[in-house]
């Protein structure tokens, strides 16, 4: 995640709170997005920016994972996501980002 | 309508390790943030030699030389797979070593800027002497040399950037101000580098494609630089600058951008500006970027993959009128990615790809091939980001099965029969939509393929200004012919022909 991200991330949590705070990433391979993922639950992990060891433990989805997409207009998400979700290597994604979230996210 | 057609493209590789070390912005920022790390110390092991460069299969697709299609033949990852018979010289372009392109950077500086060392001048000297596409007067530029006492005191003084070569100071680029941010060293070394890839791929496109350079009236340079001052900080032209350097005598011209989406933006200009009448010959150019050489680098050695990032690149396009044989580019085929357009992948597909195309009562399996954004996925692979054509064509196939163009079994075939592996480097603009307009044309010419879409998308949000995506497409077609304008009949015409009528007549009634 790039450092400017990282920045906003960490105001606007310090702003309203960790627990009010989603963070829906969109990343397009399991690698980045489950990079996206551990930098605002664990921390950066190329402990360059903002979030370097600062383990904010944020609620953090894709939004290809059922969670997410339970919570849009059906077909908001398919004119939106739809044509993604076909793309994308969806079991994949959703491993990494669940497994990251199960194990470093506070507030699950 | 009378359609311009695209003559003739060059590409052109500069192999850079030197600058990757020292002007990557990876590099640059892990210098200032961690002087000590690891990463900089082991870089230098994990670049290639030149020959490494040259023997390497998607370098030689983008000279030329091999084929996209061959790609598909070796197995990934390919930098570790050695080919037969690659060349420094391509059908398309050339790879030119450093040493020769610090030369260039000499040469191509109007300023006196640019202070090479007196003994590696004079290295410089002799292979560009033997470069073909460089003259007499070109070399003539690089003078005699500077003491290397000079120069460093310049770098560690007066603010001047160092040039190397092999992990040696060779010479420096001079700041052109004392505080304007715009006219530092680093900055005029980012342009520098980006005309003379500029010119020399300019050289490479007049002269393997027969072109009479004073027969250009217009030049469009679309790279992602800016070149100005305090007052006007993009305020242009390296157009103008490369035209000069080229010999284009009767050519004037202006900078596009529009970050990757750039070169195809420039090609709509260009088709557009050609059909109008407006000129004759128009060149779409864009040299490369020190700042993106090895961007990756840290992924790629921690992955045990050589730093791939290390060429800078070129690319030249002639645009000319209709003569009647070189694929014609179709203006009223074009798709673009309107304010309103959202920036949903699937808006976003939908109105480069097939807005454009329902417009025109075609489907998505009527465009042979599509050119996206063809990075080579031996690059951004390691850095997780995927294969970038492999992905755009997964998106295109998608959008095709939610019309009813194509079953959802169908999608792989259809990724495989109007899609190709990537081969470009990541310089940004470079790999956008135009790698593949040179073999376009050879191929529409051979009748393999009818129908090409290039398509240039780019992310605005980097300049912070909005937070729209960007994108335009624009399809290559073959040539039916040159069509004549209709002649109307001329008020004088008719004139002529009622007087000619009339002596008849006269002639007529006399003879009677």
């Amino acid at each position: 995640m790039d450092l400017e991200n990282q920045r906003r991330v960490k105001e606007i949590t310090d702003k309203y709170g960790a627990e009010n705070v989603v963070v829906v990433i969109g990343g397009a391979e399991a690698e980045s997005a489950g990079l996206a993922a551990e930098t605002v639950t664990a921390g950066d992990p190329t402990y360059a920016g903002p979030l370097a060891g600062v383990p904010l433990g944020l609620k953090v989805y894709h939004a290809v994972e059922p969670e997410f997409k339970a919570e849009v207009d059906a077909e908001v998400y398919e004119d939106q996501i739809g044509m993604m979700e076909m793309v994308l290597d969806v079991d994949e994604i959703v491993e990494e980002v669940s497994s990251i979230r199960n194990e470093h996210g506070k507030f699950n | 309508m009378n359609y311009s057609v695209v003559k003739g493209s060059s590409y052109v590789l500069v192999h850079a390790p030197d600058m990757v070390i020292h002007n990557g912005t990876t590099q640059t920022t892990e210098r200032q943030l961690h002087p000590d790390s690891e990463y900089l110390k082991t870089l230098p092991e994990h670049l290639r030699s030149f020959d490494e460069v040259v023997n390497y299969l998607p370098n030689q697709v983008y000279i030329g030389n091999h084929t996209p299609a061959e790609l598909r033949t070796y197995e990934q990852p390919w930098f570790d797979k050695k080919i037969d018979d690659a060349s420094k010289d391509g059908k398309f372009g050339e790879i030119l070593p450093q040493q020769e392109f610090i030369g260039l950077i000499k040469i191509v500086d109007a300023f006196d800027l640019v202070k090479l060392e007196e003994s590696f001048t004079e290295e410089v000297r002799k292979k560009l002497s033997a470069h073909p596409l460089i003259t007499e007067d070109m070399v003539a530029k690089l003078k005699k040399g500077e003491d290397i006492e000079q120069i460093e005191k310049l770098i560690s003084e007066q603010g001047a950037e160092a040039i190397y070569d092999n992990r040696k100071i060779v010479g420096c680029v001079k700041r052109a101000h004392d505080i304007d941010l715009n006219l530092t060293a680093h900055v005029l070394f980012e342009n520098l580098v980006a005309k003379a890839s500029a010119g020399l791929t300019a050289l490479n496109l007049i002269a393997k494609n027969n072109i009479n350079p004073e027969e250009i009236d217009y030049v469009i340079e679309c790279s992602e630089e800016a070149c100005g001052d305090m007052n006007q900080r993009g305020g242009g032209n390296f157009a103008k600058a490369i035209a000069e350097f080229a010999g284009l005598t009767n050519a004037t011209g202006s900078d596009t951008r529009g970050f990757c989406a750039a070169p195809t933006h420039a090609l709509v200009l260009a088709a557009s500006l050609v059909q109008a009448g407006t000129f004759k010959n128009v060149m779409v150019v864009a040299g490369g970027s020190t700042a993106k050489l090895g961007m990756n680098g840290k992924d790629h050695i921690k992955k045990g993959v050589p730093v791939l990032e290390d060429v800078v690149a070129g690319f030249a396009t002639l645009v000319s009128e209709n003569d009647g044989v070189s694929p014609v580019f179709r203006t009223d085929i074009v798709g673009t990615h309107k304010v309103g357009t959202g920036s949903s992948p699937q808006g976003v597909i939908t109105s480069l790809v097939t807005e454009p195309l329902d417009r025109n009562d075609l489907k998505i399996t009527d465009i042979d091939e599509y050119s996206v954004e063809m990075q080579n996925p031996d690059i951004t692979k390691p850095a997780g980001a995927g294969d970038v054509p492999s992905a755009n064509y997964k998106m295109i196939a998608a959008l095709g099965v939610k019309r009813g163009d194509l079953e959802k079994t169908e999608m792989p075939g259809f990724i495989k029969d109007h899609g190709m592996e990537g081969w470009a480097p990541t310089q940004g603009h470079i790999p956008s939509g135009v790698p593949y307009l040179g073999f376009a044309r050879d191929e529409i010419m051979s009748g393999k393929i009818n129908k090409v879409m290039f398509v240039g998308k780019g992310s605005l949000f980097l300049g912070r200004m909005t937070n729209l995506f960007d994108g335009i497409s624009i399809v290559l077609a073959k040539n039916e012919g040159k069509k004549e304008a209709s002649e109307g009949v001329s008020e004088e015409k008719v004139r002529g022909l009622v007087a000619e009528a009339m002596r008849d007549f006269a002639s007529h009634l006399l003879n009677e």
